[in-house]
């Protein structure tokens, strides 16, 4: 994995995902070790996402490592109207690793081509956020002990939501069953649904979120923003339709687990916050873990 | 008469034949017809035994590239590339779709990269539904058959 750019969730291999996966549960048990002591790792948001960016710069932090870059296009030479593979090509003479952020489509790819140093590409536009699908694979592996054979709800904006799309296609390889409830309008794309029947995977539909829950392994919580709805009637018919509460979880397995991409509006009710099944916190403290390792794999520094 | 005929005979060159009528302004445009400086004949909506009617194209003393007869597989799979010498046809290339298309389609997706910055294009070529989709390798979006616009 040595010098390899992490730009689209096929890039690795299954064993590729399992190892970083496996380095990230010793980094949860022993989170601060000074391996990248050695090392200054940029941090381009061309776009600002203060969530992943702290997740990255935290898990950097804790390795040791030097940060060095930006929060926002505004902060940098890119609002002076540096094209990005000039970018790209001066920060990967100063830094080991890049981690970048962007709202152009495709723009990490390019930034893979153009630079000698390894990019993990910390989201491009609604393409692509690897990262986000490897911390829910390390959350979904640790809290039901498994990824095989679960049954997972997908809620939400299942049309535009890159989140939701990333993790059906990752967590096809261990034979789940899916259910998907959203907005008619929202829709899980038919892509999606053809590739679940090549792989002879079940999936329902559903378009109420309610008692529906009780054989839930995992159910999935995603925003559904207004602005994806061209009639602001239909908005509001729907938005408060896929809020989780509390009550629904009553009758629900034991080992199910609540998670969301975060940052959430109010699709989960703050009842549910003290449950014990809630587990979208922890999720996101899972992702420091999972780009400890991953970053630690790609520079080598760990095997 | 044969319908072949109703079009000017050339003595050398190429005849682009068994196009379907809709597909004839784009691959014109993909061939690049306003450049061409020879005799160029066309015809449109003539009879054809396969498809009921059908385009041609004639061209005096060219040749057509890997990459032209590539292009011409994009926009109309069935399409017959015919090399004359002499009035006869001398090679019959059925036109073949390659796996990969490098720097002349654009990019669909308005937010993709090839189109906020001088990069090529590059697509994998996949047959959905008998429609050549092609995937870009850098957004992933799809461009549709309907949808493929050249870059010149
Ligand atoms: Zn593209």
């Amino acid at each position: 994995m040595k010098n390899k750019s992490l730009i689209s969730i096929n890039d690795f291999t299954k064993e590729e995902y399992f190892r970083v996966l496996d380095l990230a549960e010793e980094f949860q048990k022993n989170p601060n070790q000074q391996l990248l002591s050695d090392y200054v790792i940029a941090s381009l948001f061309f776009e600002p996402s203060t969530r992943t960016r702290l997740s990255f710069e935290t898990a950097i932090q804790r390795l040791g490592g030097k940060v060095i870059g930006f929060s926002e296009a505004s902060s940098s030479s890119v609002s002076k109207g540096e094209s990005l593979k000039d970018t790209i090509l001066t920060v990967s003479r100063y830094a080991d690793l890049i981690i970048m952020r962007h709202s152009i489509e495709g723009s990490a790819r390019y930034a893979s081509e153009v630079s000698n140093k390894p990019i993990i590409n910390a989201g491009d536009g609604s393409n692509q956020h690897p990262t986000q699908c490897l911390l829910d694979l390390y959350s979904i592996r640790k809290s039901q002990g498994t990824l095989e054979n679960l049954n997972l709800f997908l809620v939400g904006d299942l049309k535009y939501g890159r989140t939701v799309h990333s993790l059906l296609m990752a967590m096809s390889e261990f034979n789940p069953v899916f259910n998907f409830v959203s907005p008619p309008t929202l829709r899980m794309p038919q892509e999606y649904k053809d590739y679940l029947d090549e792989k002879g995977i079940k999936y329902y539909e559903h378009h109420q979120l309610d008692d529906n829950l009780k054989h839930a392994d995992i159910v999935y919580m995603t925003r559904v923003q207004r602005e994806r709805f061209s009639d602001p009637m239909e908005y509001e018919k729907v938005k408060n339709a896929y809020v989780l509460n509390n009550k629904m979880l009553d009758n629900t397995k034991e080992n199910l687990r609540i998670m969301h991409p975060l940052p959430r509006v109010n699709e989960i009710d703050t009842d549910v916050d003290t449950n014990p099944k809630a587990y979208y916190f922890e999720q996101a403290e899972n992702g420091v873990y999972a780009r400890m390792a991953l970053m630690c794999l790609i520079l080598g520094v760990v095997k | 008469m044969k319908s072949e005929l109703k079009v000017k005979a050339i003595e050398k060159g190429t005849v682009i034949d068994h196009i379907k009528p809709e597909a004839l302004y784009k691959i014109l445009s993909i061939i690049g017809i306003e450049k061409i400086d020879t005799q160029v004949f066309i015809g449109n909506n003539l009879d054809s035994e396969k498809y009921g009617k059908k385009a041609i194209i004639k061209i005096a003393d060219k040749f057509p590239s890997i990459d032209d007869i590539n292009k011409i597989a994009l926009i109309d799979p069935h399409a017959v590339i015919n090399i004359i010498r002499d009035y006869q046809v001398v090679e019959k290339k059925k036109v073949e779709l390659p796996e990969k298309i490098e720097g002349f389609v654009k990019c669909i997706n308005p937010k993709c990269i090839t189109n906020h910055e001088k990069v090529e294009t590059k697509f994998k070529v996949v047959i959905k539904d008998e429609k050549v989709n092609l995937k870009c390798y850098y957004c992933e979006k799809i461009t549709g058959q309907d949808n493929i616009e050249v870059i010149r």
